[in-house]
């Protein structure tokens, strides 16, 4: 059941359920991603109150989806959080050439702050590279409505747009008057090759076409895009975007302040002509000095955040004070609060006290068996990206000396194989390190770290339906790994620590799966079962 | 009215969020403006977290600054250093201490009882207070949360 009643006149909502309500207005025929910390409830929302909404294996996937759908004249969203836009970033980057047919929005959810994330990357970096179009709300009513401006740009000039969220706006609840629906396209098929088809002869033609877009769209974006410039006085002009906009009117509400919705192209004439009606033009951003540095490329002349201070983590109010009272000496770290920490009774905890036990050099991953890293286990020697558990454990093999190699082991969630990890074995067995290697699957049976989603080994879609499940013993043979154990690593400890011993002893290839159900999820992954068991039998009859 | 700013704050799981959550939903109602902003994520997993409230006439950022919680609601002692800059000069501090939780229905409805702890420093109606629980918590809770509620105001 969704958090709040979608045929509401008015409602408190969070930035991520605004989009998801904004969806439905907007007709999306297709919303697909995968889940990532702040930006899961956005699909996940959209589900519950009847959109169609499914989980890809992984962000690229999830793009080429949205984009085939925009291709067919119809709606899409694809979503993800910052870093999974590195996984679709090639889809992006050929995307903006051959441009889209129907309407296409790329929701990336930025975590300045680091609040569940393994780097702090700015996507407005991503937008200028890949010349997409980007807009950036401050707040619920904002993501509702410029959701709705992404597909209106989008379907205008025939091309995907970002619309990027942060940490703050994805959970922040406020007020939410929604507007009327929009009409919903009419999937059909245009052969258009030399718009699609990305060889040379017809690419550099489209990149062309597309920076004469741009030009279109930014000039669009000086006469009738969302900015606005709010005049209190002439000392102090502000230039801000996104939730920084909030905290600046807070932190100096005697400023005048030019909000910037949509960040790429930017409106440089606007942006100039604000300059010019003040004595003193700052500009307040989190992350990247990002709209400071484009505004000075343009030669205007603007103040900023000190960045060996303020480049790092979110702004605040707090923050934004000492920015524009010109303070540059260090802060006040915060009070460091209780660590997370492995759930008691997580199945993960028993795997990694085996892997403790024999003294491995352990590759880890992306998910909840990260904390591992922490006290009081302290095991896991590596982590840096979905699927890295694989490769980084295969350049080990190939150099440490052998008794060092032989001791290497990748860990890796189930989810996270799934994402990332299947070419990892596929070269596994390609390029065989002459130590063999051994890979162990965690498997809780859920992506369990944002939130309790479905994925293609559950077995169940993201409204936890049935569907097809993978099996990934049978794909470590079909990729050539000789070993494969099944193991409970909670209800049979022994076998856990006999399978891992016997593998690491052998020159061989060896898949380890331990298989024991996330503990917080297991409630409703019985009663998911249990729904589709009886469906399945009512439907039999 | 100038911005109320209330902040929770405890560990994950402990129903911090749900209680912000209550408190949201119950202003809301009463017409004022309100952002509420807490940072999900890895909350599940047992660490220190807090939601601020924020309402009002016109609210601007979702985090209220330092210094300037009106109140501050921790679920748990330990959590009170962690938290303590943000509550203003005169501001008031509940926690756990400040009811009787042997009286309580059950360990997990310490949320509702401090919610009710908090009822007592405003003038909203009973009801709508009842209202936004009933709202948020599933029906065979309910009963337990009036008890809950009680035990928060004392009575």
């Amino acid at each position: 059941m969704p958090a709040f009643d979608p045929k509401a006149k008015r409602m408190l909502v969070s930035g991520n359920e605004a989009l998801a309500l904004s969806m439905l207005h907007c007709k999306v025929q297709s919303a697909i991603g995968y889940p990532g910390t702040p930006s899961s409830e956005i699909l996940e929302t959209f589900s519950e109150i009847g959109g169609p909404a499914e989980w890809a294996p992984n962000e690229k996937v999830a793009a080429e989806v949205a984009l085939g759908v925009a291709f067919a004249h119809a709606r899409s969203v694809v979503t993800m959080k910052h870093v999974g836009l590195n996984v679709s970033s090639d889809t992006l980057y050929t995307a903006t050439y051959t441009g889209v047919q129907g309407g296409m929005v790329w929701i990336v959810a930025d975590d300045p702050g680091q609040a569940s994330s393994q780097n702090e990357q700015d996507t407005r970096n991503h937008a200028k590279s890949s010349v997409c179009p980007m807009f950036e709300p401050s707040n619920s009513q904002e993501a509702y409505d410029m959701l709705r401006l992404a597909f209106r740009t989008s379907e205008r000039f025939h091309i995907p747009v970002i619309l990027r969220m942060t940490t703050r706006v994805d959970h922040s609840k406020s007020i939410l008057v929604p507007s009327e629906e929009l009409e919903a396209l009419k999937p059909e098929f245009v052969r258009d090759i030399p718009a699609r088809v990305m060889v040379p002869g017809y690419a550099k033609p489209a990149g062309r076409r597309l920076r004469a877009k741009m030009e279109e769209i930014q000039k669009w974006n000086e006469a009738e895009g969302p900015n606005r410039i709010e005049m209190h006085g002439t000392d102090l002009g502000i230039v801000c975007a996104g939730i920084s906009y909030h905290h600046v009117r807070e932190a100096a509400p005697d400023a005048s302040v030019l909000k910037l919705g949509m960040t790429y192209p930017l409106p440089m004439e606007m942006i100039r002509k604000f300059a010019g009606s003040v004595k003193r033009v700052f500009v307040i951003e989190e992350n990247d000095p990002w709209l400071a540095e484009n505004i000075r490329a343009a030669g205007i002349s603007v103040e900023s955040k000190f960045d060996p201070v303020y480049r790092f983590g979110e702004l605040s109010v707090d923050r934004v004070r000492r920015i524009l009272s010109g303070d540059r000496s260090p802060e006040t770290p915060p009070v460091k609060g209780k660590a997370p920490a492995l759930c008691p009774g997580c199945p993960h905890r028993s795997s990694f006290a085996v892997l403790k036990d024999l003294g491995c050099i352990i590759s880890g991953d992306i998910g909840c068996y990260t904390l591992a890293a922490l006290p009081p286990f302290e095991a896991m020697d590596m982590m840096v990206d979905m699927g890295a558990a694989i490769g980084m454990a295969l350049g080990l093999r190939k150099v440490l000396p052998r008794e060092q190699a032989k001791k290497v082991v990748s860990v890796i969630g189930d989810s996270t194989f799934v994402h990332s990890g299947i070419t990892g074995l596929v070269d596994m067995a390609y390029n065989r390190p002459a130590t063999g290697h051994v890979v162990v699957i965690l498997d809780n049976s859920i992506t369990a770290m944002t939130g309790q989603q479905e994925h293609p080994g559950t077995g169940r879609k993201l409204d936890h339906s049935p569907t097809y499940r993978l099996d990934y013993g049978e794909i470590a043979k079909a990729a050539g790994i000789e070993n494969v154990v099944i193991v409970n690593p909670v209800k049979d400890p022994e076998g856990m620590k006999t399978a891992v011993k016997e593998a690491l002893e052998k020159d061989e290839l060896t898949l380890i799966v331990a298989k024991s159900p996330c503990l917080l999820a297991l409630k409703s992954i019985l009663a998911w079962e249990k729904a589709n068991k009886e469906k399945a039998a009512k439907e039999a009859k | 009215m100038k911005t109320m700013n209330v902040k929770f704050a405890g560990l994950g799981g402990t129903g911090v969020i749900k209680a912000s959550d209550v408190l949201a939903e119950l202003v809301f109602e009463l017409g004022y403006d309100v952002k509420k902003g807490e940072v999900h994520g890895m909350s599940q997993r047992g660490g220190s977290i807090s939601s601020d409230v924020r309402f009002g006439d016109k609210v601007e950022s979702p985090m209220i600054p330092e210094g300037e919680a009106d109140y501050l609601v921790v679920f748990a002692e330990d959590q009170v250093p962690v938290n303590i800059a943000f509550l203003k000069k005169g501001g008031v501090l509940l926690t756990p201490k400040d009811i009787d939780v042997t009286r309580l229905p059950s360990e997990k409805a310490l949320n509702v009882a401090m919610l009710g702890k908090l009822s007592t420093y405003f003038d909203f109606p009973e009801d709508k207070w009842q209202g936004a629980l009933k709202k948020l918590f599933a029906e065979k809770f309910h009963e337990g949360n009036a008890v809950a509620f009680d035990v928060g105001k004392g009575k």
